[in-house]
């Protein structure tokens, strides 16, 4: 019983920590992105090796892979006590909502009627299909 | 949208949840991990299944990293949804496990998610300001 709450315990609190770390970095990875312009032209007109140094002298790009970093790790600690079925869908629906929230705060992206819906229904989906 | 952007979106949707899913394998293998034995958590990794999931999620984040350098966010993360979509058709049609009612309607919910958002613009437009590096010439540079 006491084993069980543990891990339930153990569970939403990865889930927490997958969805503020990805939702960090996936805000910080793309403020990067569109700094460095489009990858398939840079790459076209410099080659890789310009791209990959780009990238990482890119600030946002290494705070990006940090908060990845934790939200990998974060979520490797969430199945090791839950099952997939639980920690994919809850992580990844919460993690959509909060991107959206997050990319109109700070990014201030357009984020229209079509995106909240697409957003929203994504999220419900992902948790039905966990069923 | 032309043919590279869509192969990109593909790449995205394809690898994460390949990826995912070894990862799951693996870690099922490793066992329970406690907050206290954190580094049995970064030896995880020396699992192959943990090992070949990385590798997946590498592609991934090159994929993901490409798209998200035309692309808004709130475009990608939900285009590249229907990896969820895809994992549950290789579940019931290669693997031919069951798939529920509630998991044909999540897949139809998604699918709807990823046909609102496509047929939009991908990008926000914005007033034309300081050009990026890969709007300059290369001559530029060198």
């Amino acid at each position: 019983m006491i084993r069980h709450a543990i891990s339930d315990l153990n569970a939403w609190l990865s889930i927490l920590a997958v969805v503020i770390s990805s939702s960090s970095g996936d805000v910080l990875l793309s403020r990067a992105m569109k700094q460095i312009g489009d990858l398939g032209t840079l790459r076209a007109k410099r080659g890789l090796a310009f791209v990959v140094l780009l990238m990482l002298r890119n600030r946002y790009f290494l705070l990006g892979v940090g908060c990845m970093a934790v939200s990998f790790y974060s979520l490797l600690f969430g199945l090791s006590w839950n099952d997939v079925s639980l920690i994919g869908p809850a992580a990844a629906s919460l993690t959509f909502v909060a991107n959206a929230i997050a990319a109109k705060i700070f990014l201030h992206e357009h984020v229209d009627g079509r995106r909240w819906a697409a957003a929203l229904l994504v999220a419900a989906g992902v948790v039905l299909m966990a069923f | 949208m032309n043919f590279r952007k869509y192969l990109v979106l593909a790449g995205v949707t394809v690898f994460a949840p390949v990826g995912d899913s070894l990862l799951a394998y693996g870690m099922k293998q490793v066992g329970n991990i406690s907050l206290h034995d954190f580094g049995s958590l970064l030896l995880a990794i020396s699992n192959p299944w943990v090992g070949l999931g990385i590798v997946f999620l590498l592609g991934f984040f090159a994929s993901y990293m490409s798209a998200l350098s035309w692309a808004d966010l709130t475009y990608v993360l939900p285009a590249s949804s229907l990896g969820y979509v895809l994992l549950a058709l290789i579940a019931r049609f290669a693997l031919h496990e069951r798939v529920s009612l509630m998991r044909w309607l999540g897949i139809s919910l998604v699918s709807s998610g990823v046909g609102f958002v496509t047929a939009g613009p991908e990008i926000t437009r914005r007033p034309p300001k300081r050009p990026t590096i890969s709007d300059k010439p290369a001559a530029e540079h060198s």
